[in-house]
């Protein structure tokens, strides 16, 4: 048995999420190969060579693979994929972009965001917003898995010394081009991997006051979140949605603030270890999930945990 | 353009699915049933499409039981203009689904096809993306925006990241996300036309589509519960808990 994992790379090395995803196929058992496709890849091949339990990094390096691509990507997966039992990627957008497209070349069904591994052939996965957990069995040839990252603990980044082999296949479908890319820029953690995470709802009123939060996360070190009320709102941008068919976050700690907790928003926080809602609706479902709640109005009560934590 | 619409009878968004005791599945009896919000997206998406004079027909397709004739209805009733079930038994994994699509996709011929870009019941996010495959056309997931320029189409998608903006061959596959548009609510003189609208009934057999599926759902449980919290009376023991008991800052 051998696993291919699709790894996410971000700035020049592989993404934290690419961690996790290794870690799931380590459960599964058998050699895991890494591969890193895209363009001027070589030292991001070079970062996936020594990730902890990795056999071999294949490194494709090609203009056609540069931003990741899925009608490019795919057909290199699916020519890849016959020497693999598995075929790993996270779940982030550029996995849930490529692998349905893999899983369909190869005439299998996907297995979507699973959060165990039960055996080779079964895993768990939540469906109806976490509200009920799936165990699925996948008879496939080839199994194609996205991984939640919250379900696995990262591997370490160093300490493998795997082969680095470069893949010469080139595939470009010449359907679609790249056009343009408005990434958001911050210095706070990235939000699916922070170890705390500060999140907004439409409590916060306006845009400008998310500040309070801002200045909230800089001082304990964490990402800041919103539900999707905030982000419809027009209050922060999509890349900070925590929910369903947003991001999904486990961090040690999760600050919710003007959050109402509708059970979209539940499913993409609620396997934090420790839950914090603040909010002035007694009522409010979120305090059903909160290890603390505080009733109180959230720009009296920002500023003073700001002070002293 | 013809535009093909996909849409899914799903629990409605606001119902919290109870476990069957038999962990055979979630009791769907007498519960709300919706169009998936997503699905609703895509439909207003192509309706707009329409009124821009950028599309010239819509059609809705579905590919599951009966009933889902129902949200055929609700679609034409916001503006589609002729309706296709593929009727199916309820469970279809998202294979079939893109098979059966693939195939109303070969007699029909649209120049774009719109789906969302995940049903809220069974969470897979891969329908949109199988049925690019099986079509061998390009795909702009997860859009926040989409523009016909000559014959090309300009995605903008919403990655991790933020946003990217993808040109896309026609023809090709959308997936919607949440912010691409509000969709309106169908008005009564709307949806009393609707009920006149034509609607066609086919069957994965006569599409000559295989609904076999690779995978198997071995069970399904409620998830594990978390604990019952305590409320704080002020910030000071907050910060307390968090110190001294939860021990996470």
């Amino acid at each position: 048995m051998t696993i291919l994992v699709v790894a996410e790379y971000e700035n020049g090395a592989v993404a934290p999420s690419t961690l996790n995803t290794v870690a799931a196929a380590a459960k599964i058992g058998g050699d895991v190969h890494v591969l890193v496709a895209g363009q001027n890849v070589g030292a991001i091949g070079e970062s996936a060579a020594k990730i902890a339990g990795v056999a071999k990094v294949l490194v494709a390096d090609n203009a056609a693979y540069a931003h990741a691509l899925p009608e490019n990507v795919a057909p290199l997966i699916v020519e890849l994929a016959q020497g693999y039992s598995h075929v790993l990627a996270p779940a982030t957008t550029n996995g849930k972009n490529t692998l349905p497209r893999v899983a369909a070349l190869l005439d299998v069904d996907q297995i979507s965001e699973i959060i165990s591994v039960e055996s080779a052939d079964t895993f768990k996965r939540p469906i109806y917003a976490g509200n009920a957990i799936a165990t699925v069995q996948s008879s496939a040839s080839v199994k194609v898995i996205t991984v939640r990252t919250t379900g696995f603990d990262a591997v370490a980044a160093e300490g493998g010394t795997a082969a680095v082999e470069a893949v010469g296949a080139a595939h470009d479908a010449g359907i679609s081009a790249f056009v343009s890319e408005e990434l958001a820029k911050s210095d706070r953690p990235e939000l699916t991997a922070a170890k705390i995470v500060v999140s907004g709802g439409r409590g916060m009123g306006n845009g400008d006051n998310f500040s309070h939060l801002y200045s909230l996360a800089d001082k304990l070190g964490a990402a800041v979140g919103a539900s999707r009320a905030a982000v419809d709102a027009g209050f922060v941008p999509n890349d900070m949605q925590v929910g369903q068919t947003g991001k999904i976050v486990a961090p040690q700690l999760y600050i919710a603030v003007g959050i109402s907790g509708a059970i979209q928003h539940l499913a993409g926080m609620k396997d934090s270890k420790v839950i914090v809602a603040i909010n002035k609706d007694e009522e409010a479902p979120i305090f059903q999930v909160a290890d603390y709640g505080l009733v109180a109005d959230l720009f009296e009560a920002v500023p003073e945990l700001e002070k002293l934590v | 353009m013809k535009v093909l619409v996909a849409v899914k009878r799903v629990v409605d968004y606001n119902v919290k699915v109870r476990v069957k005791a038999d962990n055979s599945g979630v009791d769907l009896a007498n519960v709300k049933m919706s169009m998936n919000p997503f699905c609703e997206i895509a439909v207003e998406e192509a309706v707009r499409l329409k009124e821009k004079g950028v599309a010239t027909e819509i059609v809705v397709v579905s590919v599951g039981p009966t009933t889902a004739q129902e949200q055929l209805r609700t679609a034409l009733a916001l503006g589609a203009d002729r309706a296709i079930l593929v009727e199916a038994a309820d469970e279809l994994n998202s294979l079939a689904v893109a098979k059966a699509l693939k195939a109303v996709v070969d007699k029909e011929q649209p120049q774009l096809v719109i789906l969302g870009k995940q049903a809220i019941d069974s969470d897979n996010n891969q329908t949109g993306q199988m049925l690019a495959a099986l079509t061998g056309y390009a795909q702009g997931t997860f859009a926040s925006k989409v523009e016909v320029a000559g014959d090309k189409l300009n995605v903008t998608r919403e990655i991790d990241g933020g946003l990217q903006t993808v040109a896309l061959n026609l023809p090709a596959i959308v997936t919607t996300d949440l912010r691409l548009n509000e969709p309106r609510y169908a008005s009564l003189p709307n949806i009393m036309k609707a009920k006149k609208k034509p609607l066609e009934t086919l069957t994965p057999d006569a599409l000559g589509v295989s609904l076999v599926s690779t995978n198997k759902t071995l069970k399904v449980e409620a998830p594990a519960a978390r604990g019952a919290g305590i409320k704080v009376k002020s910030v000071a023991e907050l910060v307390e808990k968090l110190k001294n008991e939860a021990k996470v800052i």
